[in-house]
C-alpha cells in the first residue's frame, strides 16, 4: 500500500467486515506536533485481549483472523519506520479503535495520498453504515457524516450519475480547503 | 464549493424530471478485502463510478465483497445482468474499465479474453 489513505479504507472493511454499524474515522495533520494521527472507531463485535496481541503479526494469522490479515502488520511497520506507533484498544462486543501516529515530516513517511477516493469508496460501498470523519489540518477541518448526505438523498442511490458527480465535487472542494485551495 | 443543500436541491430536480429509475439491471461487484485494495481495487472503483457517471447510465447496483480467496487474480470485478450468469474479470486495472462498462454493461457483450470464471445460478 503506497498511501495511507488505503490503509484507511482497509481498515474500514476491517470494520464492516466485523458487523460495526458506526464507524468514524479522525484524520490530524499536526504540523506543531510534527504528528499525522489517524484513528478508526468502530462498534463492531471487538476482539479480545488475546487476539488484539496477534493482530499486528502477520505470521499467526489464521482463519478466524483473517479478515484482519496484512492490513494491520503492513500499517504497523510504516509507523514504527517514521518514529510512530500503532495502538489497539478493543473489546468483545464493543468495538475497536485503532490509532496510528506517524512523524508527519519524516521522509519515509507514506503519502497520505487520495482522501477524496477513499471516502467515496467507503460511502458507495457501504450505504448502510453510519460513517463519518474528520479529517484537521491545522486549523481547518472537513466533518463528513453518512447520516447528512443519506438524509438529503431519501431514497435515491449513491450511484445515480448526477448524485456521483455531486459527490466527487463535494469531497475534493471540501478535501482542497484542507490545503488552503490545492487538493494534497 | 458543493453543499449538502446542492445534494437537496439536485434531488428534488431529478424528482420532479422523474429522471430516476430504481430497478437494477446490472450488478457490478468489486474485491475489497486487503488483497483488492493493495491491487488497485479502490482506483478500478472510480473508474467504474466515473464511467457510469459520465455516460449517465442509471440502472447499476455496485457492491462489494471481501477476499475470496483468489488474491493472485486481484483486483476482480463481477457483472451479473438480470437473467444471466455470474461472469469474474481478473485483473482487472482502470484502463479496462471504460470497454467493460461500453461492452458488457451497456451491450451485453461479454469480454470473453478477459473472464476468469462463469458462475450460472
Amino acid at each position: 500500500m503506497h498511501e495511507l489513505s488505503l490503509h484507511v479504507l482497509d481498515l474500514v472493511e476491517n470494520s464492516t467486515g466485523a458487523g460495526a454499524e458506526q464507524v468514524t474515522v479522525t484524520v490530524e495533520e499536526d504540523a506543531g506536533r510534527d504528528e499525522l494521527r489517524i484513528r478508526i472507531e468502530d462498534n463492531g463485535r471487538g476482539m479480545d485481549a488475546e487476539m488484539v496481541a496477534r493482530v499486528t503479526d502477520p505470521f499467526v494469522t489464521t482463519r478466524t483472523t483473517r479478515k484482519v490479515g496484512l492490513g494491520l502488520p503492513l500499517m504497523d511497520m510504516t509507523t514504527r519506520l517514521c518514529d510512530g506507533h500503532l495502538r489497539i484498544s478493543s473489546a468483545v462486543g464493543r468495538g475497536t479503535t485503532v490509532d496510528a501516529v506517524w512523524r508527519l515530516s519524516h521522509l519515509d513517511r507514506p503519502p497520505l495520498g487520495n482522501m477524496a477516493a477513499t471516502l467515496k469508496t467507503i460511502l458507495v460501498m457501504n450505504p448502510e453504515l453510519h460513517f463519518r470523519s474528520r479529517h484537521t489540518v491545522g486549523e481547518r477541518s472537513f466533518l463528513l457524516d453518512s447520516e447528512e448526505i443519506h438524509l438529503a438523498l431519501g431514497d435515491l442511490p449513491l450511484t445515480q450519475p448526477a448524485v456521483l458527480e455531486w459527490l466527487d465535487g463535494y469531497l475534493k472542494d471540501n478535501l482542497s480547503i484542507l490545503y488552503g485551495g490545492k487538493q494534497a | 464549493m458543493k453543499t449538502v443543500e446542492d445534494l437537496k436541491r439536485l434531488r428534488e430536480q431529478l424528482q420532479t424530471d422523474n429522471r430516476i429509475r430504481h430497478a437494477a439491471g446490472t450488478q457490478i461487484i468489486v474485491g475489497m478485502g486487503t488483497c483488492g485494495i493493495a491491487a488497485g481495487a479502490r482506483e478500478v472503483l472510480a473508474a467504474i463510478l466515473d464511467e457510469i457517471a459520465k455516460h449517465n447510465i442509471q440502472d447499476v447496483n455496485v457492491t462489494q465483497t471481501g477476499c475470496i480467496g483468489m488474491c493472485e487474480q486481484e483486483v476482480l470485478v463481477d457483472v451479473v445482468k438480470t437473467g444471466q450468469p455470474r461472469i469474474s474479470y481478473g485483473k482487472v486495472t482502470p484502463d479496462f474499465i471504460p470497454t467493460l462498462i461500453a461492452e458488457h454493461v451497456v451491450n451485453g457483450r461479454i469480454v470473453e479474453d478477459r473472464v476468469i470464471g462463469k458462475i450460472t445460478k
